[in-house]
């Protein structure tokens, strides 16, 4: 009997919180998206300070910034990671050829030169990118930073065997990469013919196609100096050597990171990066339980959750029912997209009738309460998420008008597609996620109300993509007309983000992302943009590109994600970057001492 | 009568068969985690795909598959391994070789670490809260016992038996969270979650900041601690000889204590040694809970990574530690059981 | 002790000659007296205690509450025991003999149990008084042996150990004094080496040597007062005899007063000065050992007699005496307790029904609880039952 009582109150407890969830979110409005651009006006707090601007903009130096991990990280050597955390973090302790400006919203989606004196300098229609180093960049350890560390720094990471972590551009662009290429194997470097050095402040790309987002690459965090002498291959992660103007001094797997000052950074040769370097001292502490971790950042025992991904859904709903909790949080927009592909190759879906009479029916705000509500989620009018460049808001078919779906409208098209009465159809999702699984649930509800009926098929996540919907032949032939999908991009730019998604022509045999548009304009503005060397007009591209996506009804665009951050009131120098959508890891301080 | 060289050679006898059965362990584990998931149809390169960079192709998904001998027949796996514990082995490093030595448990096929010393490095903490907490539960739970058995049927009894029923019924992720906003975050009188003091640093710290994470755990030990110690002493207590030693005029707390509990401690001897053993292989949910660096948070990140190598360490230095943990539980029982030393 | 102590009653009983049909044993057994018996005093009841009574227990009722109802294990129970003497209790199992020992010691748990009446031993009252007070007597002033002497013994702890620690307890010497007078005691009782056997554990002990160890352990502090539980009912026949030999020759040693508990007859025969038979809680049969032998007043007594062993047979069982199970002793049959069982019971009028008997004194020193008149129980004793034993 007292069991039950305790497991009773446990219960209304947990009952409350989540009645306050729910309450709270209509207080929070919707989100801001970020963007602005008016970078480096200061906010006095409240929630979203930090987002668009800078809360408490300070120079103070000094003090302990301490971040915690509750997830695992998969390397902190800058050759063998892809994680937004540590490429935003490692900026503290590497310096790359250009740099995504620490600055606040969209201005930090600016790419800067970092150890390069300048952006790349294409010349062979984009297919050779040029950069010269800075004048005194040094090691932790005093010696001079040469573009022969570069060029080793990309070379290691082209091991995939010995790195498998890191992104594959450079195997995929760079010209001419030997088959199997190791520096472990081939110790000379000279046998690397793609990258060049002709002296020792001079590095030259040769690509195998013409690519005029280059500089994207040139910020990759593979493109931090490594000394050849000290790299110990898969060792290297216990003591990367510091280029930044931090530096290792402990480094405990799965447990605890701490940098110190790199006393031999000079921030002379770092004009344009916007890093402030404000704490004397940064620590990174891996392991900690989730729920916890949100509790310490409440308590001021820990500063910053360094995935930056939110916070957990026990303390969304303390947060969201105290307006004291509030005024210390920020909700930005993420560069990702919750959406649902629709499949052209399953009848009668290749009538574009028929997919605009999905779009209009399905419910918006069923869509967005599968993603967590208003807080968890701002519903989507496009593909492109707004914190990308280039993303020009449209609401081609009335969502704003019509959130919860437009039966009649649905109707209509239908009838227009010759299908009056409706049609049938099956919608793909992962079944280890939920949320997949909601939003399934609330199309099969919506839909229904324009006479389409749908039918919910769960797929293992591990081979969605390599087995059923990500492979055409068996999504056709199993008749998937909806594919329920996440998609998010390495960087905030319209290659990063649409890609992989929308160009026809990387559509393989089976593990695709793209599942299933094929449209030649798209394709060819792709091209287009790609050889654009401007980068107004190309963004001006991307967004043409979203556009006409929208056009030919080819996606539902579900929900851009949001994240409820907790940012302490003693930090410093807090933003939102829209580089990677969460606070700026390279200029953030603490006054807490 | 021989004691010392019986004693040799039982001790003898039973670390050969401990030795043989890790052996065994070692190899059904292994089995588990290697062969299993190729009967269920999974191809080399399946298993691989977990250990390749997001964007890797499928010649680089191979190329890992040889790289971390999934290629090769399972028994020749399973040799490599079982090598490696005796002999120890290398293990390239992309720079050079690193050796491995014996006993070696395998490298990380996610940070390339060798298990072993990532273990090893781990194990203070998880030992430290163990310790602390067994003496925690051991005393809480015991004592209560005794109280709930003499007065039983009482107030205090009910109420402790309540209480316990709480203490086993309770998940520790909820007590222990609950625990840490009130004391740590709330009141400040204990360390925040995460926090660790090697005990060679600062002894005071140590415990300080164990102190929590010792209640919590110690809550649900001594919960069922107390529910046997009750049980055990409710049957003892009457037993013919505590009716001898109390017609021989002694006082009833030496009564209680060196004739009840001396007898009822017996099984709990038992089950201590086994919990600690399994204890000290992960606490787990407590090491989660709290965001200790031991052996357990090692273990679930090890899960949720799927890192092969890592599990099957955890999972091998828990089984030797259930192996040894038996081993001192029967020779413990010799000491406190004069019946099984001398029969 | 081969003195005859003089009869403690002005009706003392005469000295029979040895050639008692019981035999051997009997021919052994020291006829010092007839009863400590005094006066008596309506039912189950005696008059004022015997100035030279050691122990002396009055109308003492032992009731335990249970689920079922009120357990009245000992229901008005009276008895004297001077110093240097045996009390035999035999009764059927259930017939609260242990309940008895128990009330005496204090081992009785307070709280579950009702107990009134009165116990003195040496002047001192038991029943109420602090049971701080009594224990500082157990061990000391009085000890038991119990019925099974592996269980009775803590198996954790030496046999010497546990001896100490009742040695220890009264009196104020270091172990290894109390060590010493341990292995003395030991050898006292018959254990040979006892000086190594002293460590030893009590598993490693045959029964008759655990038995002996637990009247070390009861003996070491020489108490005035010794109950005895069934002491050899675990024990093989030779043991048995050897165990009986020893708390003879201790109880003359220490001229200590004895109860001895059996169930059988052929031990408190060879041991007892007075006997007394219990049934249901109560004594229906209270007189000098030769009186309760020879010349038995009460049916439950006969029965007892009949079945006892015969000389020639080895074995010595469990009673079994009298067809029928023992009364429940939460609705106590009406009138005799006994008559469900009683082959005389219709002989009575109806009184064996309806009324309970008091025991009285059927001869001098010889008291009984039943109905028959003294003529009726002549003519039984003398013509069914004597000739049949
Ligand atoms: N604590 C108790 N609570 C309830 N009933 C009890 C308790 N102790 C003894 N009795 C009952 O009192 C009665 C007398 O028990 P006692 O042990 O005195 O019998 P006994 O004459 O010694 O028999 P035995 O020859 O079998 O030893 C039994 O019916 C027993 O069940
Ligand atoms: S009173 Fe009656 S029943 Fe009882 S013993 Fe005597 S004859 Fe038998
Ligand atoms: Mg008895």
């Amino acid at each position: 009997m007292k069991k039950t009582r305790i497991m009773a109150v446990a219960g209304a407890m947990a009952l409350a919180l989540g009645l306050t969830a729910c309450g709270g979110s209509n207080t929070s409005g919707t989100g801001t998206g970020s963007s602005g651009g008016s970078g480096g006006g200061a906010a006095a707090g409240g929630a979203n300070a930090a987002i668009g601007k800078i809360y408490n903009p300070s120079d103070a130096k000094g003090g302990t910034l301490r971040f915690g991990a509750a997830g695992d990280w998969d390397s902190v050597d800058p050759g063998d990671t892809y994680y937004g955390l540590s490429w935003n973090f490692l900026r503290n302790y590497a310096r790359t050829l250009v740099v995504f400006k620490a600055a606040p919203g969209s201005e930090g989606t600016k790419l800067v030169p970092d150890m390069a004196t300048s952006l790349g300098k294409a010349s062979d229609n984009n297919q050779t990118w040029t950069y010269t180093l800075r004048d005194g960049l040094k090691y932790e350890d005093g010696t001079p930073i040469t573009s022969k560390d570069v060029k080793y720094g990309i070379a290691r990471s082209l091991d995939k065997d010995t790195f498998p972590n890191g992104p594959t551009y450079f195997n995929d662009f760079l010209k001419d990469v030997p088959e199997g290429y190791s520096v472990y194997k081939d110790k000379d470097l000279a046998n690397l013919k793609s990258i060049e050095t002709p002296d020792d402040k001079t590095i030259v790309f040769h690509l195998n196609k013409p690519f005029s987002s280059f500089d994207y690459f040139a910020q990759l965090a593979s493109t931090a100096p490594v000394p050849q002498a000290k790299d110990t291959g898969t060792k290297y992660k216990e003591h990367v050597i510091s280029s930044g103007p931090y530096k290792f001094t402990t480094y405990q797997s799965g447990k605890l990171l701490e940098l110190d000052r790199n006393p031999n950074y000079d921030p002379a040769t770092d004009p344009d990066s916007g890093r402030k370097a404000l704490p004397d001292k940064l620590t990174v502490q891996i392991g900690i339980n989730a729920a916890d971790l949100d509790n310490r950042l409440m308590s001021g025992d820990l500063d910053v959750d360094i995935a930056g991904t939110g916070v957990q859904a026990a303390a969304q709903g303390k947060i969201l029912a105290s307006p004291d909790l509030k005024k210390n949080t920020d909700n930005p927009t993420s560069a990702r997209s919750n959406y649902t592909q629709i499949n052209t190759d399953v009848a009668p879906f290749d009538n574009i009738d028929c997919r605009k009479a999905v779009l209009l029916a399905y419910d918006k705000t069923g869509y967005q309460r599968a993603y967590g509500g208003s807080i968890g989620a701002d519903i989507a009018t496009s593909l492109m998420p707004t914190v990308v460049p280039g993303h020009q808001d449209m609401d081609t078919y009335g969502f704003k008008a019509k959130p919860q779906g437009d039966p009649e409208a649905a109707k209509a098209e239908l009838t227009k597609c010759g299908k009056p009465d409706g049609f049938e159809t099956t919608v793909a999702y992962r079944n280890e996620r939920p949320k997949e699984k909601a939003v399934a649930e609330s199309l099969q509800q919506s839909l229904a109300k324009a006479g389409i009926k749908v039918t919910l098929k769960g797929f293992p996540s591990g081979d969605y993509f390599k087995l059923y919907a990500g492979k055409p032949d068996y999504a056709k032939a199993n008749g998937l007309g909806l594919l329920v999908m996440s998609w998010g991009a390495d960087w905030p730019d319209g290659f990063g983000f649409l890609s992989q998604i929308v160009d026809s022509r990387v559509i393989r045999a089976a593990g695709n992302t793209n599942l299933g548009i094929k449209l030649p304009e798209v394709d060819k503005l792709i091209d287009q943009a790609l050889g654009e060397n401007d980068t107004s007009k190309r963004e001006t591209i991307w967004g043409q590109v979203d556009k006409t996506v929208m056009d030919n009804a080819v996606v539902l665009p579900g929900v851009w994600p949001k994240a409820l951050i907790y940012r302490p009131d003693y930090l410093t120098n807090v933003f939102v970057t829209d580089a990677y959508n969460f606070y700026d890891y390279a200029a953030m301080g603490t006054s807490k001492k | 009568m021989g004691l010392p060289t019986t004693v040799f050679a039982y001790l003898v006898k039973r670390l050969i068969s401990a030795v043989v059965l890790l052996f065994i362990i070692t190899a059904v584990v292994f089995a588990i985690f290697f062969l299993l998931p190729r009967l269920g149809g999974a191809s080399a390169d399946d298993l691989a795909s977990r250990y390749v960079g997001k964007s890797a192709g499928a010649a680089q998904i191979h190329e890992t598959a040889v790289r971390l001998g999934f290629t090769d027949p399972i028994w020749v796996q399973y040799g490599r391994f079982a090598k490696g514990l005796v002999a120890g082995s290398d293990y390239y490093t992309g720079a050079g070789y690193d050796h491995c030595p014996a006993p070696c448990l395998g490298y990380s096929f996610i940070t390339q670490n060798p298990v072993l010393p990532d273990l090893l490095d781990r194990l203070p903490v998880t030992m430290s809260l163990a310790a602390g907490a067994a003496f925690l539960w051991l005393l809480g739970g015991i004592s209560t016992g005794v109280v709930s058995a003499l007065k039983r049927g009482s107030f205090i009894d009910r109420a402790a038996m309540t209480t316990a029923l709480a203490g086993v019924s309770l998940p520790i992720f909820f007590t222990g969270l609950l625990s840490l906003s009130i004391f740590s975050y709330g009141l400040g009188w204990t360390a925040p979650g995460g926090s660790y003091t090697p005990f060679q640093e600062n002894p005071l710290m140590w415990a300080y900041d164990l102190l929590l994470p010792w209640i919590t755990l110690a809550f649900l030990y001594a919960a069922a601690y107390a529910r046997l110690t009750r049980a055990g002493m409710l049957e003892t207590m009457n037993e013919d000889y505590i009716r001898t030693a109390r017609a021989k005029g002694l006082r009833e707390h030496d009564v209680v204590v060196r004739h009840g509990l001396r007898a009822a401690l017996t099984p709990i001897v038992t089950i201590f040694g086994l919990d600690l053993g399994l204890l000290l292989g992960g606490a787990i949910l407590t090491e989660t809970t709290f965001s200790l660096p031991g052996i357990g948070q090692y273990a679930v990140q090890a899960v949720a990574n799927n890192d092969l190598p890592k599990v099957l360490g955890v999972t091998i230095l828990g089984a030797l530690f259930i192996v040894i943990a038996n081993l001192v539980v029967d020779l413990l029982y010799a000491v406190v059981d004069p019946r099984v030393r001398t029969a | 002790m081969s003195q005859p102590s003089k009869p403690t009653t002005e009706a003392s009983v005469a000295a029979q000659p040895d050639t008692s049909e019981t035999g051997d044993r009997a021919g052994r057994r020291r006829r010092k007296s007839a009863a400590t018996v005094n006066a008596l005093d309506g039912i189950g009841g005696l008059g004022a205690p015997a100035p030279d009574s050691f122990l002396s227990v009055r109308d003492l009722r032992v009731h335990f509450p249970t689920d079922d109802g009120l357990v009245k294990s000992v229901d008005g129970l009276s008895f004297d025991l001077s110093r240097g003497k045996t009390l035999g209790i035999v009764g059927e199992s259930g017939s609260g003999k242990s309940v008895t020992s128990m009330a005496i010691m204090g081992l009785h748990k307070p709280g579950t149990v009702q107990m009134t009446g009165s116990i003195r031993l040496d002047g001192q009252e038991l029943v109420g008084s602090s049971p701080e007070a009594v224990r500082l007597l157990r061990g000391k002033k009085m000890a038991m042996i119990f019925q099974d002497p592996l269980s009775a013994m803590h198996p954790f702890y030496t046999v010497g150990h546990q001896i100490v620690e009742a040695y220890r307890m009264h009196n104020d010497v270091s172990t290894s004094v109390a060590k010493k007078h341990a292995v003395e005691m030991l050898d006292r009782v018959g254990i040979p080496q006892a000086s190594s056997r002293v460590d030893d554990y009590p598993h490693q002990f045959s029964g008759g040597m655990r038995q002996r160890a637990m009247i070390a352990m009861a003996l070491s502090c020489s108490p005035d007062l010794l109950i005895a539980d069934e002491p050899t009912t675990a024990l093989d026949v030779t043991v048995q005899a050897q165990i009986l030999d020893l708390v003879r020759d201790l109880q003359s040693e220490f001229n200590s007063a004895v109860i001895i508990i059996t169930h059988d007859l052929g031990v408190v025969a060879e041991l007892s000065d007075d006997i007394m038979v219990m049934y249901a809680g109560r004594a229906v049969e209270y007189a000098a050992a030769e009186e309760v032998f020879e010349r038995p007043k009460h049916p439950y007594t006969w029965g007892l007699l009949s079945s006892m062993p015969r000389l020639d047979r080895a074995r010595i069982d469990r009673l079994r005496p009298i067809p029928g199970a023992p009364p429940s002793l939460i609705n106590v049959p009406s009138g005799c307790p006994f008559h469900p069982r009683c082959a005389y019971a219709d002989r009575t009028g109806g009184l064996s029904q309806s009324q309970r008997p008091p025991l009285e004194e059927k001869a001098p020193g010889h008291y009984a609880a039943c109905h028959l008149t003294p003529e009726q129980r002549t003519a039984i004793w003398e013509t069914d039952i004597k000739p049949t034993l």
